[in-house]
């Protein structure tokens, strides 16, 4: 299958006073076209560090990032920033959606940094809120609607752009238990249906059960990669 | 007292007063608007951070300005106004000096309003791969639109105040009416109809501000 990300011995070190701290320390992976990766690891570990760097927010102090053959770790600042419109989707923790404007206008909203026409963009929320199964309120704004209401449309948004790769940071970080679930089911069914490569990050085991690898990450380091497709055998390498 | 002519000369001196106040603020928010916005940009934690250009704007032009006090302030730029317009009396002068005096008071009410908009938000656009030029004009200006009108209505309803003051330049319009009759020629009667004609506009102004903003408030 083809490489969507490419990692090779990947370093982030920060200097903190006299002292280097190494965020992150000889990272290597790849992940295939239309996988759904779950990057675990408590909080400083390095997995929102490794995130940022693969969503060309951060650059690395040393190694490569290949998204879709392309080294972005030698991109300029405004190359980062096409990459990210073009052949990137977020979902945040918190959401994230424009207060004042309704579902369906923050659904469209990514469009509008492409300069796509206000009819396309409107036409194309409202598929996308349909797969989300949020067509009941489109002009709701994100006030009157709950928690799961708000990541799905949060989901939504991040569809819209049909991008390369999907990012998501602790996408149920807000939500309790039985909404998680149903967002990670909804997360899980959408990237297959639409072939769409997910890393999500996050510290629950649990939710990592929803991906098909998960990269178990410590003190900077990825200590195991577990594979859950069950069709593979679940097999464990490294 | 009310006669034919007084009746005409309010109904005169409401209308330059409307007339002085909406196109000054209209001015007031052609230059204003674009001060507030670069100064909420270049400063520390904006989307374009630059000390300079944010000290030199902040301070020297906005801070300055705004401590001079509006009387003096209008003659002061007395000269400028009437390389502008050609004299420095009546409404039309009067224009120049209440823009330029409401531009920095809009410039730190519109910096205000957008420093109100939700920095995860702005964060967000950007980790989608909003160009700064796009986070103002489609996440920071929308998103902080009730609190711009709210503003725009204070500064409104400021400039209704310097305009009576410009009645001592003679300006014309109600605050000029109320300086010489009411302060030359000791005629309270037509003073306190002038007053309550000024505090009936603020009112009015007050009253649309506040409806315009609600009605763009979706989340109720």
């Amino acid at each position: 299958m083809e490489n969507v990300i490419q990692v090779k011995d990947l370093y982030k070190l920060y200097k903190v006073g006299d002292e280097v701290v190494r965020a992150l320390e000889n990272i290597n992976f790849t992940v295939a076209r239309g996988e759904f990766v779950a990057i675990v690891g408590t909080s400083g570990s390095g997995k929102s560090t490794l995130l940022n760097m693969l969503a060309g927010l951060e650059g690395p102090t040393k190694g490569e990032i290949v998204v879709g053959g392309e080294h972005i770790e030698k991109r300029t600042e405004e190359e980062l920033v096409t990459y990210r419109r073009k052949k990137v989707g977020f979902i945040f923790q918190s959401f994230h959606l424009m207060p004042m404007l309704t579902a369906l206008e923050n659904v469209a909203l990514p469009l509008s940094f492409q300069g796509v026409s206000k009819k396309e963009r409107l036409q194309e929320a409202v598929k996308m809120l349909q797969k989300v199964r949020l067509s009941s309120h489109k002009e709701h704004v994100p006030m009157q609607m709950s928690g799961g209401q708000q990541q799905r449309v949060g989901i939504a948004r991040a569809l819209v752009v049909d991008p390369q790769i999907i990012f998501a940071d602790e996408p149920t970080g807000n939500l309790d238990s039985q909404t998680s679930e149903e967002i990670m089911t909804l997360m899980q069914k959408v990237v297959r249906d639409n072939q769409k490569t997910l890393v999500m990050v996050t510290h629950d085991d649990n939710l990592a059960t929803y991906a098909d690898r998960v990269f178990h990450i410590k003190d900077g380091q990825i200590t195991k990669i577990v594979d859950n497709r069950r069709e593979e055998g679940g097999k464990e390498d490294e | 007292m009310f006669t034919k002519e007084i009746m005409e000369m309010l109904t005169k001196g409401i209308g330059e007063t409307l007339y002085m106040v909406l196109l000054s603020t209209l001015l007031a928010y052609v230059i204003g608007l674009p001060l507030g916005v670069i100064l909420n940009v270049t400063d520390k934690g904006g989307l374009k951070p630059n000390a300079a250009v944010n000290k030199l704007l902040g301070t020297i032009v906005i801070n300055i300005t705004r401590s001079v006090p509006f009387v003096i302030f209008a003659l002061l730029i007395g000269p400028l106004t009437k390389f502008l317009i050609g004299k420095s009396t009546g409404p039309t002068a009067m224009v120049v000096a209440l823009s330029l005096s409401a531009a920095p008071l809009v410039a730190r009410m519109v910096e205000s309003s957008l420093n109100e908009v939700d920095k995860g938000v702005i964060e967000a656009a950007r980790s989608m791969g909003a160009t700064n030029r796009f986070i103002v004009f489609k996440v920071m200006l929308v998103e902080a639109r009730i609190s711009l009108i709210s503003g725009a209505t204070i500064c409104l309803v400021t400039i209704i105040g310097y305009s009576a003051m410009g009645g001592f330049f003679g300006s014309g319009g109600l605050g000029d009416i109320a300086v010489r009759y009411g302060y030359h020629r000791y005629d309270f009667g037509i003073m306190i109809i002038t007053v309550v004609l000024l505090v009936v506009l603020v009112l009015l102004f007050q009253a649309v501000g506040n409806r315009f903003a609600s009605s763009l408030d979706r989340r109720k």
